[in-house]
């Protein structure tokens, strides 16, 4: 069944690295599977695990003050590799909202291919939610798809961040490219056969 | 107002503009590695659909295949697998493979280049963020997510939102001892790890400009580690004189009309950027990384500078960085003994790279301590080793050539550096971990690799 987003309240995970690489969020010897499940046991793989495969206590999914649906993180989130693995194992882990002050271009277009909403914020409003979330991990912030909305509910301040019309339409109704590709099969056509 | 070679060749692709959303872009060529393509071959499968245009379509492993007894099944069962499903999926589906074993092989960003499969003009994709290596030849080449494999396995065609156009210059003489590696981490050294996001670089300037393919291959094969999109050049004499003959380039009369099309394809010289930067090649040194983000580079005898005092969010990164890396703050690198050495990859395991790398270590020995792994990006690549005697030069200073492959650039493979061990390699990426758990990677051009072999401690070529 296809997915569809509207608006989600939750509290969030804080994650304040900057250039978090695609590698970390999913490390290449975990990019053997030949399907898309199950790559959230690896998410942040060698940040959650030791070497021995140990839970490292004091990385942030494995503290149980925090959690939700909503990731913070520091700004260039998801640079590097092209692995669209990086936005399978956040969404098989639970994730529905990346929230960043900017990501890297190719995984941002992943994210959003596999119903996660990435969320570009300002700067200052970053760094109010991250210091929102330190003073109390239970701040719950509310994505509100349709009219392009983060809130702090803590504070209560709020943004408006972009998305492109028909990207939104594809979350909202559950819409892949695919199918709108299918449909422009015709349009090909002709195209290659005027070039 | 003129147009940048970007926007001719991304306009001339457009098949159609979706009002307030991305374009549906023709794409003329479609390499695919074993990786990231199971799941869109598979999701062809579920759809009930066919490839669309397969003869635009070629595939080869790369990513996860062994250096060494690549004539033998693949020892971890997990790869094998992902090796065979690529075999099985481009029976199946009816598109190109150059296997294991083929003597078209190698690293899909080399044999592109190599088989005259990648041209000037083109729009090219991969599920591959190196994919921008193919903007060398004025091509419009960029990294995609698997997701946007089977869009083009189904349509031919990807929805994207169009990049703002970016124009970096560098000009004047380089200095001697200094590589295309060293041009490009520069560039990324000072635009930062994510300083060209939403952008599409194309590079020029008489420095560029005086690259032979290959180097500008090594240039435009890192644009990605800066952000950038895509990185390209425009196409010219050099360009045509390295794809005339090659196998799959255009012949005879079609060769004539593809190169005045690709003469049209230049900048207008009133194009306009959405930013434009410049460098003097003069201020450019051999380069290696001291961090773990390619954008965390010095010249290689320069101290490791202090984080951005105005930048607060960013410290925590960066002393993470250099905790990981077990470097400080005011030091400097060259003389730091290095346990393993690593020439290869798309960014540098071309054949200039291992002519480069075997004149330096020429009469000389492999440091006893040191390990070394020699990976050409392909089986031609490797047989023109062996032509001109390379091999001969390597074996006789203590170095042995593997079979190609991405190998130890992600350590997919056993390729893998212990550890806490310290590896100069000439790959894209020294992210935390990349070239094994707990590997610590300075990133360095083809001459740095191999000075530091010889010596066993991270050496500036000059000094050798």
């Amino acid at each position: 069944m296809k997915e569809k987003f509207s608006t989600i309240t939750s509290t969030c995970v804080p994650l304040p690295m900057e250039n978090v690489d695609t590698d970390q969020i999913i490390p290449a010897r975990f990019l053997k599977a030949t399907s898309r499940e199950g790559f959230g046991d690896n998410l942040f793989r060698d940040w959650r695990y030791d070497k021995d495969g140990n839970p490292v206590k004091d990385f942030v999914l494995n503290d149980p003050t925090y959690s939700g649906c909503i990731l913070v993180a520091g700004k260039n989130f998801g640079s590097g590799s092209s692995r669209e693995h990086a936005a399978w194992a956040i969404h098989d882990y639970g994730f529905r909202v990346v929230v960043s002050s900017f990501f890297a271009d190719i995984h941002k277009n992943n994210e959003l291919n596999n119903f996660v909403l990435p969320v570009v914020v300002s700067e200052p409003f970053l760094a109010e939610l991250f210091e929102s979330i330190a003073a109390n991990p239970r701040t719950e912030v509310k994505v509100d798809l349709p009219s392009q909305t983060i809130t702090n509910l803590a504070t209560g301040n709020s943004e408006t961040f972009d998305i492109n019309a028909y990207k939104k339409q594809c979350l909202s109704e559950g819409l892949d490219d695919i199918e709108y590709l299918l449909s422009k099969k015709d349009d090909i056509e002709a195209w290659e056969a005027k070039r | 107002m003129g147009k940048t070679l970007f926007d001719k060749i991304w306009d001339a692709h457009v098949v159609n503009n979706i009002e307030g959303g991305p374009s549906q872009l023709y794409i003329d060529r479609h390499y695919c590695h074993e990786v990231t393509s199971p799941q869109a071959f598979e999701g062809l499968r579920t759809r009930g659909l066919k490839v669309f245009r397969p003869e635009k379509t070629f595939c080869s492993p790369d990513h996860n295949i062994p250096t060494l007894n690549q004539d033998k099944p693949i020892a971890d069962p997990v790869s094998r697998n992902q090796v065979e499903t690529l075999t099985r999926n481009a029976n199946e589906f009816g598109v190109t493979l150059f296997g294991l074993g083929h003597a078209k092989n190698g690293i899909i960003h080399v044999i592109g280049p190599e088989n005259g499969l990648t041209l000037p003009g083109y729009t090219i994709v991969c599920g591959d963020s190196h994919t921008s290596t193919h903007g060398a030849f004025g091509a419009v080449a960029f990294g995609i997510g698997t997701s946007e494999v089977e869009m083009v396995l189904a349509s031919q065609c990807i929805l994207q939102p169009k990049p703002k156009t970016m124009r970096i210059n560098v000009n004047g003489q380089l200095r001697p001892g200094v590589t295309a590696k060293d041009i490009a981490l520069y560039i990324i050294a000072k635009m930062t790890t994510g300083g060209a996001t939403g952008y599409f670089v194309e590079y020029a300037g008489d420095t560029i400009r005086n690259l032979s393919m290959e180097e500008r291959m090594t240039v435009c094969n890192l644009s990605i580690e800066m952000g950038a999109r895509g990185g390209m050049i425009a196409p010219d004499e050099t360009t045509f004189a390295y794809v005339e003959g090659r196998e799959f380039a255009p012949k005879g009369e079609e060769w004539e009309k593809a190169v005045a099309y690709w003469r049209t394809l230049p900048s207008d010289p009133d194009a306009e950027f959405d930013r434009e930067i410049n460098f003097d090649a003069a201020d450019i040194e051999p380069r290696i990384t001291f961090g773990t983000n390619p954008g965390m580079g010095i010249g290689i005898n320069d101290p490791i500078p202090a984080p951005d005092p105005e930048d607060e969010a960013g410290k925590i990164s960066y002393e993470k960085s250099l905790d990981y890396m077990g470097f400080k703050v005011g030091q400097v690198l060259a003389g730091t003994p290095i346990d393993y050495v690593f020439l290869g990859s798309c960014t540098n395991g071309r054949i200039e790279d291992f002519r480069a790398f075997a004149n330096f270590v020429k009469g000389k020995k492999k440091a006893p301590g040191v390990t070394a792994w020699l990976v050409p990006g392909s089986w031609k690549v490797d047989a023109q080793i062996r032509e001109e005697g390379l091999d001969k030069i390597l074996e006789e200073a203590g170095f042995e050539i593997r079979q190609p492959g991405c190998s130890a650039c992600l350590a997919m493979n056993e390729d893998k550096v212990p550890a806490g061990k310290l590896a100069v390699s000439t790959s894209n990426r020294n992210f935390e971990g990349r070239q094994g758990p707990g590997s610590r990677t300075i990133l360095a051009g083809p001459l740095v690799a191999a000075a530091s072999a010889v010596t066993g401690v991270l050496t500036d070529p000059r000094t050798v």
